[in-house]
C-alpha cells in the first residue's frame, strides 16, 4: 500500500521537502526497520528508503579477463573527463578494481583511452 | 626461461603496407634469432588515437604475440625505439594472467561437474564409512 502512494507523493517531496512530513508519519510504521537508520536513502529526490545495493559487474557477470584491448568494457569505468570511476561510485570490488585500473592505465599508454578529456 | 608477451605498437598512418610487412618480418627475425617464437601477428588496422602522438591523430595498430625471454623484449623495444615510423609501443606479459584465467576456468568447470555429479557421489562416499 505504501508502494501505491509513493509515485504520487514523490513529485511533491521533490518540490517541497517540508510537505513530506505528514505523509511520512503515516508511512513510517510499516517499515520502520530499514527506514530508521537509513536516512541517507531518502536524500536524493525523496525516493525510497533503500538504495539499490551496488554490485561488482565483474563478479556478477563472471568477467575475469580484464584486458587493456577491451575498450568497450573499460570505457564503462572511465568518466567523461577521462578519470577512472572510483569504487564507491561504480561498486566494483577491490580485486577487480585493481585489475581494472591497471588495464585502463595500459590502454591509456597505447592511446586507446585518453589520459584526460574525451577521446579526440 | 620463456615467457609470453604481447607487443602492441602503433605505426604512423601513412606507412605503406609493404613497409609494415618488412618491419614485422625484421622483428620476427629478431625474435627467432634469440630462440623465441612469434605466435601470432594481428593487424588491428587504422584507428583513431585517443590523444595526439607525435602530431598524429590516427595510427595503424599492430599486435604481436610472442614467446621468449626478457632479453628478446629488450632488443625488440630498442629496435622499435629507433624505428622512425613507430610512434608508440607497449609490451605486456600475459602468461601469468593466462595461467590465472586457466585456473579460474578449471575451478569453475570442476564446480559445475561436482554439482552435477553430487547426487551420484553421495552414496559411494557413504559405503566406505559403513564398512569401516
Amino acid at each position: 500500500m505504501a508502494d501505491e502512494t509513493r509515485p504520487t507523493t514523490a513529485p511533491s517531496t521533490e518540490a517541497a521537502p517540508t510537505s513530506e512530513r505528514p505523509d511520512r508519519g503515516e508511512r513510517r510504521p510499516p517499515r520502520s526497520g530499514p527506514g530508521g537508520p537509513g536516512g541517507r536513502g531518502e536524500g536524493p529526490g525523496g525516493r525510497k528508503y533503500f538504495r539499490r545495493k551496488k554490485v561488482c559487474k565483474f563478479c556478477v557477470e563472471k568477467i575475469e579477463a580484464i584486458n587493456y584491448k577491451d575498450i568497450r568494457l573499460l570505457a564503462q569505468f572511465v568518466a567523461e573527463s577521462g578519470k577512472i570511476v572510483p569504487r564507491r561510485l561504480s561498486g566494483v570490488c577491490t580485486p577487480h578494481q585493481r585489475r581494472l585500473s591497471s588495464a585502463i592505465k595500459q590502454a591509456r599508454n597505447i592511446a586507446l583511452l585518453p589520459f584526460a578529456g574525451r577521446a579526440s | 626461461m620463456n615467457r609470453t608477451y604481447e607487443l602492441m605498437f602503433i605505426v604512423r598512418p601513412d606507412m605503406a603496407e609493404e613497409d609494415q610487412d618488412k618491419l614485422i618480418s625484421t622483428l620476427e627475425s629478431v625474435v627467432t634469432s634469440s630462440s623465441g617464437q612469434v605466435k601470432n601477428v594481428e593487424r588491428m588496422g587504422k584507428r583513431r588515437l585517443a590523444y595526439k602522438v607525435r602530431k598524429f591523430h590516427d595510427g595503424i595498430y599492430i599486435l604481436l604475440t610472442l614467446e621468449g625471454s626478457g632479453s628478446v623484449i629488450h632488443e625488440l623495444e630498442r629496435r622499435l625505439r629507433v624505428t622512425e615510423p613507430v610512434i608508440k609501443f607497449l609490451t605486456v606479459r600475459i602468461d601469468e594472467e593466462q595461467k590465472r584465467l586457466d585456473k579460474i576456468k578449471a575451478i569453475r568447470d570442476a564446480r559445475r561437474k561436482t554439482s552435477v555429479a553430487a547426487p551420484a557421489a553421495e552414496p559411494t562416499s557413504e559405503t566406505p564409512a559403513a564398512t569401516a
